[in-house]
């Protein structure tokens, strides 16, 4: 029972990291239909950035742990976000009426040089971030368990709640919505489709980039390869979930994390990451539209 | 006679290097019901693409309240009085009806004047208000039409562009719905350019009509002149004789 409690709360904790880098993947993908192949590196950039940050300006040692953390993380998305920007417009949207193959290709070699770039600067080694977070644990449910995993947890799951929450009920929010269903008839509503395009290259990097940050003070390591398994786990999250679902991405996110958590400590460790990509296999031959990417029939 | 307040002149479109309207005029005034006919592929739908904005012209102009209009992007058309409820109605199926309607008002932002536009639509056509919180996809054919009218409403537009609203729909819903359009005409005094298949119907409805035949307009005049014309009646309202 302890055992299974550690490994669900961890594979929360991991899922949730998941959940906020895949709702990146599903919101780009249901604006513009484009897998963004780039997007675990933004990831990275938010790691590394993060750890920059926090060692150049000892923001902790001035404003005290929580203040300087909140800081952190506002200038961490903020800048990921600039960078998901710049992306869209250097390497997207010169290709918006080009075949969807082209796109594509793109987000792979902006993925490559984004990589490569970041290896440049900070060379190909392992980075540790600096020790600031506490190491106690909490009770909860009347299990010992690290604060920050909690923690981890409750930050992804209130930013997931005020995206669903600006997605659902503000103007800008249903916009969104509508640019994902029909391009041409959102534009028919008056809706600005470009604009559109960029908060959603606003909001994806700036909750991978989050999410970057979170992962760097949770595990204390990052490298500049890490985008590449964390987004290819989070792009499985979003497929499971129902790609182009935002709800979809949260629960497929937390789901794939507590199944790769269970899948480790009970079956092979070995086979960690095999597990999440079995899900994706099994995902596409049983339900290819995820769990909650169900569409409703239109009638004519 | 006032100055038209839309009006296309020598308006061409193509699509990749296939031309689809080879030079089209119309000038609709203000408070006009005016009907484009013609056949499946004629270009009555291009033209109106091409009025909203969803089609970039390759030649001749668009004018708008005495301004040239070609320049500028559909969804700043809407703001400036422009709206569609396009083929196919395209409503926003997996949102609700409500979401639906408030999106069509997405140019505008007095709630108070909002929600009397809202109120109003609701009570043209109130099957719409029984299903506001009802997903649009699952609406029927005639409702999700009456949402595409309403949606388009919402914006408060000056010129209401309408796409085959007939399509698909029982004749006696197309019956009720061009009834509600004269309403609405004669209430608001919006413009309505629509295009139609359904000859008959839309004849009745417009004062204007024009009547396009592979990117041409071939004939114009009174809705009712051309309703007696021959070669109309043989062409479009299934008349016996031969032009």
């Amino acid at each position: 029972m302890e055992q299974f409690f550690q490994q669900v709360t961890n594979g929360l904790a991991v899922g949730s990291i998941y959940a906020l880098i895949a709702l990146g993947y599903t919101m780009v993908y249901g604006v513009l239909r484009l897998i963004n192949f780039a997007h675990g590196d933004l990831f990275t950039y938010g790691a590394y950035l993060g750890m920059t940050l926090l060692t150049s300006f000892l923001l902790h040692d001035h404003l005290g742990l929580a203040l300087a953390l909140v800081v952190l993380a506002v200038m961490v998305m903020g800048l990921v976000a600039v960078i998901g920007v710049i992306l869209e417009r250097a390497a997207y949207r010169p290709l918006r009426e080009s075949p969807r193959l082209s796109a594509v290709v793109s987000a792979l070699g902006a993925s490559i040089f984004l990589q490569n770039a970041l290896m440049l600067v900070y060379g190909a080694r392992y980075q540790v971030y600096p020790d600031v977070l506490p190491q106690t644990t909490v009770s909860f449910l009347g299990q010992q368990m690290p604060v920050m995993r909690l923690a981890v947890v409750l930050v992804s799951v209130t930013i997931m709640a005020a995206l669903y929450l600006f997605v659902q009920k503000t103007k800008v929010g249903t916009a969104i919505r509508a640019a994902a269903i029909d391009q041409g008839a959102a534009r028919l509503m008056g809706i600005d489709v470009n604009k559109v395009v960029t908060i959603v290259f606003v909001i994806g990097p700036a909750l991978g980039g989050g999410a970057g940050l979170l992962v760097g003070l949770y595990y204390g390591q990052i490298s500049f390869t890490m985008g590449w398994i964390y987004g290819m786990k989070a792009f499985t999250a979003a497929i499971l979930g129902g790609i182009g679902n935002i709800p979809g991405a949260m629960v497929g996110g937390l789901l794939l994390g507590v199944v790769e958590a269970l899948g480790a400590a009970y079956l092979s460790i070995a086979w960690k990451d095999a597990f999440a990509f079995l899900v994706l296999i099994l995902i596409l031959i049983v339900r290819p539209s995820g769990l909650l990417g169900e569409r409703v029939a239109e009638k004519v | 006679m006032d100055a038209p307040l839309l009006e296309t002149r020598g308006l061409r479109v193509k699509y990749g290097n296939v031309e689809a309207l080879h030079g089209i005029d119309l000038a609709v005034r203000q408070g006009e019901i005016v009907s484009i006919l013609g056949a499946n592929g004629a270009g009555k739908s291009t033209t109106l693409r091409a009025i909203s904005g969803l089609l970039r012209p390759s030649g001749g102009e668009i004018r708008y309240d005495g301004k040239p209009a070609a320049g500028i992007p559909a969804h700043e058309r809407v703001r400036l009085g422009i709206a569609q409820a396009p083929e196919g109605r395209r409503i926003f199926g997996t949102l609700t009806v409500r979401e639906n309607l408030v999106l069509g008002a997405f140019t505008r932002s007095d709630k108070d004047e909002i929600a009397a536009t809202a109120a109003w639509i609701y009570k043209l056509f109130p099957v719409l208000e029984t299903r506001r919180l009802q997903l649009a996809g699952t609406l029927s054919g005639g409702e999700q039409q009456m949402l595409a009218i309403g949606r388009a409403l919402m914006a408060k537009p000056r010129v209401l562009l309408l796409d085959e609203p007939s399509l698909g729909l029982a004749p006696l819903l197309v019956k009720a719905i061009f009834r509600t359009l004269r309403e609405i005409n004669e209430q608001t005094g919006v413009t309505v350019v629509l295009v139609e298949q359904n000859a008959r119907a839309a004849l009745k409805l417009a004062h204007r009509g024009y009547v396009m035949e592979v990117g041409r307009i071939v004939l114009e005049g009174p809705a009712a002149t051309l309703a007696s014309d021959p070669k109309v009646q043989a062409a479009y309202l299934g008349g016996k004789t031969g032009a």
